[in-house]
């Protein structure tokens, strides 16, 4: 245990006058829920769902918007401010805004319904799974904080939502990397037939995936960068660290591979079979996600009844555990989903 | 066939069944239900029994539909929250023509479009796929918004129960309503006082259930819904009323209704009938026939 009711914290006066730290040592807060992951110096978009949703919806008079009291938190009220009419505050009520979307799907109206993930995976689960991917309704469920990507605690910390909702038949699992592939999923999921669940980043969102010339497909997996030790397989965010990892390990003469799968169901096993079947390299599947049935498990399933054995085969994943509060940079070297963490930990396993 | 009264417009051209054939509607869902239930020797008979007057008013007075089209977009939607009810709502289909009769003789056998928790996904003339208790009233709440804004003139009943009202989603959906002001939305509670643990007053109590709607902003009626004139009335006034409320009918039922020696079992939540009894069964309900 990293901290205890019984026992104060021993580095309790260290902090500097007021807790504000010091020059060496800089204090480092809680990352609320509206934080945003972009580094100081990182290009970025805001609002790239809700921008995109509003753009879309003028030619689709079927699309409406649903939140549970999160329309600010998951970038809808750009929507709501673009379409007041076709836009439904149902409230801190997670079972009904579920609900209520997979009614108006039966309507023939195309529901885009947000929350945060943990309250769409843990409480309205079973309304997801029998009023809408039973029905195979034409819903899109789009989720903030998905992961690791508050500091807030176990309570809005969405570590296992992928696990979840893997395990549904008939829905699509969608976790996008930057603000330019959020713009490029919007209208992808529209077009699909079918429920879908995406998680989402918000705010001033990073943009990465323009500089290598990427476009999103539904269902495919795209190689950004090439490499003959090490082929990264990710998806989110964490394809955004496996770059920089990448540029990282190069620099010290490994030649990494970056595989972005942001389609995590269905797979896009032909893509991932032909890239891990390539001989030498040794595979990482890197996750915004706890280790357990996520992407890593995923594509460790599809290796072993395809008869694929690479090299070695390892995850950067979060860990089976609840996490702790605190900043969100902190966080994500605890858990080993840093840029720093993960080119560490690839380096001890070459 | 459409019959209905208040909505112009959709009018049916036939006037509407006096509420003596109502009665005849009733007796035959219920043998619809009982012939079902000798398939499988058992089953929710008795919540059949004594929701079939409900069924009747809601298919032969108050609801628009097309038997020969069960998707006709201008029909009154039925949602069936109680999926293991299905028994009932199958012989009311069959009464109303949108199920052929003689399927009910798969009722609950492999490969049947007649399951015994009710699926949207094949059986015809029915709206949701219910039985995880706790999703119709919110799916109804989600039906309504879409109607509304089709500015369509249709209604959505939904048929729930009292053992169901423990559901917070249901109180969810309730209140939702009421902000919404779904004036399209009539909510059927079957109060038969029998959950799957005991009577549903002492299993968790729900009363008092009209001062609970009525606090959650519902036009709300009280009726014994076992007794027909009462059921006409009150689904005309449900669908008269201009109040802009959701309205809700809160049935009185009686278990098993219409089969005496089947009443009066003490626990008849899940029903088993030997083999030899189903005919009595029969031989009752016809002797109890109003026509």
């Amino acid at each position: 245990m990293r901290r205890s009711k019984y026992t104060r914290p021993a580095w309790l006066g260290e902090q500097g006058e007021g807790g504000q730290g010091t020059a060496d040592k800089p204090r480092l807060t809680t990352s609320a829920m509206i934080a945003s992951l972009a580094g100081a110096d990182q290009r970025t978009n805001p609002a790239p769902f809700g921008n995109a949703l509003a753009k879309l919806a003028e030619t689709r008079p079927e699309i409406v918007g649903l939140t549970a009291d999160l329309a600010k938190y998951t970038d809808l009220h750009v929507f709501a401010k673009a379409h007041p009419d076709r836009f439904y505050q149902m409230g801190m009520a997670e079972q009904l805004l579920i609900s209520a979307a997979a009614g108006m799907a039966r309507e023939g109206f195309m529901p885009f319904a947000t929350t945060y993930a943990v309250f769409a995976a843990r409480r309205a689960y079973d309304f997801i799974c029998m009023a809408i991917a039973e029905e195979n309704l034409n819903v899109k469920i789009v989720c903030a904080l998905p992961g690791l990507t508050t500091g807030y605690g176990p309570s809005h910390q969405a570590t296992e939502d992928i696990a979840i909702f893997r395990g549904m038949p008939n829905i699509t699992i969608v976790d996008p990397c930057d603000a330019h592939e959020i713009e490029q999923v919007v209208p992808a999921i529209a077009a699909h037939q079918g429920p879908v669940y995406m998680r989402l980043l918000r705010g001033n969102v990073p943009l990465v995936l323009d500089e290598y010339g990427y476009t999103f497909e539904l269902g495919k997996a795209k190689m950004l960068r090439d490499g003959n030790d090490v082929l990264i397989i990710s998806s989110g965010l964490m394809t955004m660290r496996a770059l920089e990892a990448a540029k990282a390990l190069g620099d010290d003469n490994v030649d990494v591979a970056v595989l972005h799968v942001p389609t995590i169901k269905p797979l896009d096993e032909a893509t991932i079979l032909k890239e891990a079947s390539r001989t030498g390299r040794m595979v990482v599947v890197a996750e915004n996600h706890t280790i357990v049935g996520g992407l890593g498990e995923a594509v460790a399933g599809l290796l072993m009844r395809s008869g694929v054995f690479p090299t070695a085969f390892r995850q950067v994943a979060l860990p089976d555990e609840f996490l702790d509060a605190g900043a969100l940079p902190t966080l994500h070297d605890r858990y080993g989903i840093s840029t720093k963490a993960m080119t560490d930990s690839i380096k001890g396993w070459l | 066939m459409t019959t209905s009264t208040g909505d112009a417009g959709r009018q049916a051209s036939k006037p509407p069944l006096s509420n003596l054939s109502l009665a005849d509607r009733a007796y035959h869902i219920r043998r619809h239900a009982l012939r079902m239930g000798e398939v499988q020797g058992q089953g929710y008979i008795a919540q059949a029994l004594g929701i079939a007057d409900v069924l009747a008013v809601s298919y032969f007075h108050a609801m628009n539909y097309r038997p020969e089209d069960p998707e006709w977009e201008e029909r009154d939607r039925f949602l069936l929250s109680i999926g293991h009810y299905a028994i009932a709502l199958y012989a009311a289909l069959i009464e109303a023509g949108i199920i052929p009769e003689d399927e009910l003789e798969s009722y609950g056998s492999d490969d049947s479009r007649l399951p015994m928790s009710g699926m949207a996904a094949y059986t015809p003339g029915m709206e949701i796929t219910g039985g995880s208790l706790g999703h119709g009233l919110g799916l109804a709440v989600g039906f309504c918004l879409g109607l509304k804004r089709k500015q369509s003139k249709s209604f959505v009943y939904c048929l729930f129960s009292d053992g169901e009202l423990g559901e917070g989603s249901v109180w969810e959906a309730a209140w939702s309503a009421s902000h919404w002001k779904l004036d399209n939305l009539i909510g059927i509670v079957d109060v038969n006082n029998q959950q799957a643990d005991g009577p549903a007053s002492e299993v968790t109590g729900f009363e008092p259930l009209a001062a609970r709607f009525e606090a959650f902003g519902w036009h709300v009626q009280r009726v014994d819904g076992n007794d027909i004139d009462a059921l006409v009335e009150a689904f005309d006034a449900a669908r008269n009323s201009t109040e802009p409320k959701p309205r809700i009918v809160i049935c009185d039922t009686k278990m098993a209704k219409g089969v005496p020696f089947l009443e009066e079992r003490e626990r008849n939540h899940f029903l088993r009938v030997e083999p030899q009894e189903w005919q009595k069964a029969l031989e009752l309900l016809d002797a109890g026939r109003i026509s």
